[in-house]
């Protein structure tokens, strides 16, 4: 199979790689796919409390070259959007970027749903500190 | 030394330069049709397929009355299985095989089952091979078949075949293995192994494409066949169709280098072989070698680098041609059945490669391509959640995997 231009561009040079700290409550973590499904992807989203802006973003993934695009793509777009913002994209987007075949469009499904995952996670953990702080000051 | 390199040699082969000199001729002047018995164009084709079939006969143990030529192994498979069922329908409607077998035979064998043939599939151990006493407690007295393979074609493991030939013939069961991988590659005699039908084909030992031959027992049983192909009765009336000659006479050629050449050969792969495994084990950590490494082809390894997938490791090494187990190099998007069938786990599945030596392989080649495979590997790992997990110590048995 032919890949993108793109797609081995990310291949080649995956942007974001690496991890956060998962206990930081800044951090929101996604981890979506399974090893015996051959792939498995982990995003990680840092936000700025303050202002629901995402200042960085990290991936991990096993899988193949299509999975490793999509999610090396995401943390590109995500990093300075807002949380809300960053809902909004779609795996279509990451087709399209990537002019992923019919076969890998799975792969750019697994990116929302990491994105998704990580946003999530993200949010759960700030409104139980919210929650957290609220009743301390009770 | 010459990018890309060709390491797929279970896939196919490079015809050598030797048969191409053999068929040339074939392909030009001499153009009769073997069949033809009245002129000497007839006559020079048939001379030349008969000394093909010596040959074919030669280089596994048999005689040239038991060569049947076919366009390859998957019409070899084919005729083996279907014209066995259909002969000895009155005898019995029971065949015996192996979970890892080849495709061709697979799915021979469900075209059977719906046909009313009664199959069973052999599990294999995790070493890839197939427990004899599952064999013999498989045996009924409707038992027609064993077909079992010499050499798989994704891991290179070598079927007890000398064994199963013993037990099918103590319970007086016809005995098929598909020898396309092993035939030309490792010592094979049908007489001493006790086989009764065995599938050979050019292409994998350094012939042409589209030819191939079912050998077929004379003596001891004599084994017959209900013809597949209808037509002007050629092959002794089990494959009727002209022959392609150029293509039989690059077979012979291929099978009497492959003689000649056998003991220096299987040497120098098995050298190479014990090389490239070497260089990969001692540089890299949780790589697993698939199938028994005692009873293997000299010029199969197939390893899963766990925690990589498969097809992005293709990727990275893009200049070298192998094969990989993992669903997203296959057409049906599901991982290598042979190694869901050693019960190795389907992670293992998505991160196996198949390399295939060759003849025209070379020392600088392997050093190349276990060079190019250990860095991406590496790099792949930095990427990897999973290899992160592992060495985190985590039991990714334990975790919940959000499967899709």
């Amino acid at each position: 199979m032919a890949y993108s231009d793109k797609v081995l561009d990310h291949y080649n040079h995956p942007r974001n790689v690496g991890s956060f700290d998962k206990s930081d409550p800044n951090v929101g973590t996604g981890m979506v796919g399974a090893p015996e499904c051959g792939d498995v992807m982990k995003l990680q989203v840092k936000v700025n409390p303050e202002t629901g802006v995402i200042e960085d973003a990290k991936f991990k993934t096993f899988g193949c070259g299509s999975a490793i695009a999509s999610s090396s793509l995401a943390t590109e777009w995500l990093r300075g959007r807002t949380v809300d913002e960053a809902l909004a994209i779609k795996n279509t987007d990451i087709v399209n970027e990537l002019s992923l075949p019919p076969v890998k469009i799975h792969c750019s499904v697994l990116a929302e749903d990491a994105i998704k995952a990580a946003i999530g996670d993200y949010k759960k953990k700030s409104s139980a500190t919210t929650a957290g702080a609220q009743s301390v000051n009770a | 030394m010459k990018l890309p390199i060709y390491m797929d040699n279970h896939a196919t082969t490079q015809v050598d330069p030797r048969v191409f000199k053999a068929m040339h001729p074939y392909l030009t002047n001499i153009f009769g049709n073997s069949a033809s018995r009245n002129h000497s164009f007839g006559w020079e084709a048939e001379e030349a397929t008969e000394k093909a079939r010596k040959q074919v006969a030669d280089l596994i143990g048999a005689t040239s009355k038991e060569i049947v030529f076919t366009s390859g192994a998957t019409e070899s498979d084919n005729l083996a299985l279907k014209g066995v069922a259909e002969m000895y329908a009155e005898k019995g409607n029971h065949v015996i095989t192996a979970a890892t077998e080849h495709k061709a035979i697979l799915d021979a064998c469900k075209r059977l089952e719906k046909e009313g043939l009664r199959v069973t599939y052999l599990p294999v151990q995790t070493n890839g091979l197939i427990d004899l006493d599952q064999l013999r407690a498989a045996i009924t007295d409707k038992t027609i078949l064993i077909s079992i393979m010499y050499a798989n074609n994704e891991i290179g493991v070598l079927q007890p075949v000398a064994e199963i030939g013993k037990i099918a013939k103590e319970r007086g069961v016809l005995f098929h293995t598909d020898g396309t991988q092993a035939a030309g590659k490792i010592p094979v005699n049908v007489t001493q192994d006790n086989i009764d039908l065995m599938s050979i084909s050019a292409h994998k030992m350094y012939g042409p494409k589209g030819v191939g031959a079912l050998y077929v027992r004379r003596r001891n049983p004599r084994v017959q066949l209900t013809a597949q192909m209808d037509g002007g009765g050629h092959e002794r009336g089990m494959r009727s169709g002209t022959l392609n000659v150029p293509g039989i006479v690059g077979l012979g050629e291929a099978c009497a280098i492959a003689k000649a050449e056998m003991p220096e050969e299987s040497k120098r792969l098995a050298y190479l072989q014990d090389k490239l495994k070497d260089r990969l084990l001692a540089s890299l950590d949780e790589v697993y070698i698939n199938g028994t490494q005692e009873h293997r082809l000299p010029n199969n390894l197939n390893i899963s680098f766990a925690y990589v997938e498969g097809e992005s490791l293709l990727m990275g090494i893009n200049d070298v041609a192998v094969s990989s187990g993992s669903a997203c190099t296959s057409a049906t998007l599901e991982p290598s059945y042979v190694l869901k069938a050693l019960g190795a786990g389907d992670d293992l599945a998505h991160s196996s490669i198949r390399f295939g030596l060759g003849r025209f392989n070379t020392d600088e080649e392997v050093d190349y391509v276990a060079e190019k495979v250990i860095d991406v590997v590496k790099k792949l790992r930095e990427l990897s959640p999973l290899y992160e997990m592992f060495k985190e110590g985590i039991d990714m048995s334990k975790v919940q995997w959000a499967a899709h």
